[in-house]
């Protein structure tokens, strides 16, 4: 793998090693994933494009820890996946991965610094002082006046706003986006892309996006391109050319 | 979490509120109607409490204080010479028909006092004087004769002349007692005088009541009196739960009230089950983000039990406070019997901690089931 930034060190922050994932389909199950290898660098934002149905999502799924592998092995940051039980895939989850949903999933009836809190809730920290970092992130997001604010008084640019700060607010070190300008026009998931890279990419933390808009793909460090359960292509962003 | 799980509720100011109501419904059912069951089951041990001695003599066969076989005279003499007796005294209790001077007239519950020691006397005269008693024809009558005359329109007071079989009843003092299961007045009067009242029988004592000596409890006092043939004997709180298990066992009272308290059940679980349900369906997907976001089931479970226990928990306490108001009004009127022991809350509190427990599961099994991956499809 290619590094686009040589003078700085990057670990492979996701590796993933053979993996096959079937779903039972009657006699014959359908493969969603078929021998798929891929890595993902510290400190860059790696998009896994590809047509809809191409196993994209399901390779979230599984990076993630909230789906089950056939085979293979998945190790991130160190970590391997398929070692853990239910409970430390949870709590790895909790402590180690940021999600940014394409239907954003902001609990409607939360304000936006509930919502933004819950991550560091989860993890046992005080409502007070949840409420006190999650309120700066979304000050940070531009979103200070509205932080008493309902989703639904929100622009879907302003909610995928707060699924930033839900998922930056307990610093994870893995950021997992699903589709995360579907639900925008092409404005509004361009200014998305633009926040998304300048606040979650740092030296000690991956980025994830999954995607089939090629509009955002110039925000990519790296892409790996998916096809029928495989990967086909795996490059810098620079070197890719799609279709 | 649990605070997040009570904001999801809380501001879902729909379904809260369905389910408040729900609940609220179920327990406000559950809750009077079993208090108007205590009612009447209290209503029932009237005279027992009315009269209040601490052994009652009957005939063997009689189970409960509402139902009276005639006994011979000498039995009282019979009971005095049990040992552990200190005294022993006739009461006379029965039906009779009283008639007012237009004409109409009325059922009344006749207790006849034994004349010298008055035993069994009302608990409470509002007005003139226990002694005025042995005067000729003299009867005192409860609040509820007093209340059902006045309905007629006739204004009982001192004084007042009635007929109780055909014989005059001159009223010397109102008293207060507690209201009998088929809501007749309780006239009170000397034994000798009762007996002149009643229509004419062999035999006349309804039953004999014993004081025990020091050193001597009621309960072996009532045992020893029952070794003699002929007679049972109870203890008074023997008697009164005799006499609610009979009324319990033979009459259609319990199940009548039993299928209402059900239907409570039912609905309970119906609407607040349901609406339970469609809360946390509502609910999944933001459920399953919380799952892939490092929520644990145990978590995810205590959030939503709190939710439906929360619920419960206001729909318990509204039905119960709609109950107590329900229950201050009726008792200023009198009817219908209503009486609330501290039993019935905290059993009306289980079923409703059972419906929320039932609901709750419901909830949590769909939970169960949910992949956390559900988020990204």
């Amino acid at each position: 793998m290619s590094n686009p930034e040589p003078q700085v060190t990057r670990v492979v922050a996701v590796r993933v090693e053979k993996v096959t994932k079937t779903f039972p389909n009657g006699d014959s199950p359908t493969y969603a994933l078929r021998d798929v290898s891929f890595e993902a660098l510290s400190g860059q934002l790696t998009m896994i494009v590809g047509p809809s149905g191409c196993g994209k999502t399901t390779l979230l799924s599984v990076i993630c820890g909230t789906m089950e592998i056939d085979s293979g092995r998945i190790e991130v940051f160190g970590n391997d996946l398929g070692a853990m039980n239910d409970a430390e895939i949870t709590g790895f989850r909790s402590r180690n991965v940021g999600f940014i949903f394409q239907q954003f999933n902001l609990i409607p009836t939360l304000t936006l610094v509930e919502n933004a809190s819950i991550p560091l809730i989860l993890q046992g920290w005080s409502y007070r002082k949840a409420e006190e970092k999650a309120a700066s992130i979304l000050e940070d997001l531009g979103l200070g006046r509205r932080l008493r604010s309902f989703p639904k008084q929100l622009s879907g640019g302003q909610q995928q706003r707060v699924a930033i700060a839900r998922a930056l607010v307990h610093d994870p070190k893995l950021i997992i986006c699903d589709e995360p300008t579907a639900s925008l026009d092409a404005k509004t998931g361009h200014h998305a892309l633009e926040l998304l890279k300048r606040s979650a990419c740092r030296p000690d933390r991956c980025v994830i996006v999954v995607t089939h808009d090629s509009r955002i793909f110039s925000f990519a460090d790296w892409i790996a391109e998916m096809e029928d359960g495989k990967v086909i292509k795996s490059c810098p962003a620079s070197d890719f050319q799609h279709g | 979490m649990l605070r997040i799980a009570l904001l999801m509720l809380f501001r879902d100011r729909a379904k809260y509120v369905m389910l408040v109501v729900g609940l609220t419904f179920c327990s406000l059912l559950m809750t009077q109607q079993s208090s108007v069951f205590c009612g009447l089951m209290l209503w029932t041990t009237a005279t027992v409490r009315n009269i209040g001695a601490k052994v009652w003599v009957f005939d063997a066969k009689v189970e409960q204080a509402n139902e009276v076989i005639p006994l011979r005279e000498i039995e009282v003499t019979r009971v005095r010479g049990v040992p552990g007796v200190e005294w022993a005294v006739p009461i006379y209790i029965g039906i009779e028909l009283a008639r007012l001077t237009d004409g109409s007239f009325q059922n009344v519950q006749l207790v006849g006092l034994d004349t010298a020691t008055f035993v069994g006397r009302p608990m409470e005269i509002t007005k003139g004087r226990i002694e005025d008693l042995r005067l000729p024809d003299a009867v005192i009558i409860d609040q509820v004769g007093v209340e059902k005359f006045r309905k007629k329109g006739i204004k009982i007071d001192l004084g007042t002349v009635f007929e109780i079989n055909d014989k005059t009843a001159r009223v010397v003092a109102l008293c207060h007692a507690n209201r009998s299961f088929l809501g007749q007045p309780y006239v009170y009067t000397t034994y000798d005088r009762a007996l002149q009242y009643a229509k004419p029988q062999r035999k006349q004592l309804s039953c004999v009541l014993a004081e025990p000596k020091p050193g001597v409890s009621a309960i072996e006092l009532s045992e020893e009196i029952s070794r003699l043939p002929g007679l049972r004997a109870y203890e008074r709180d023997e008697l009164f739960w005799a006499t609610i298990w009979w009324y319990v066992k033979n009459t259609g009272i319990p199940i009548s009230f039993g299928t209402v308290v059900l239907m409570g059940v039912i609905v309970g679980i119906a609407i607040a089950g349901q609406t339970f349900y469609l809360f946390v369906y509502d609910n999944l997907r933001y459920l399953a983000a919380l799952k892939a976001m490092g929520a644990r089931m145990p978590t995810l479970a205590a959030m939503v039990f709190l939710q439906s226990l929360s619920v419960g928990f206001v729909g318990f306490g509204l039905g119960v406070g709609l109950t107590s108001l329900f229950g201050i009004k009726v008792l200023k009127v009198g009817q219908p019997p209503f009486f609330m022991p501290w039993q019935v809350p905290v059993f009306v509190a289980c079923v409703i901690v059972v419906i929320c427990c039932i609901s709750a599961t419901i909830g949590l099994i769909k939970i169960a089931r949910l992949e956390p991956a559900v988020v990204f499809k």
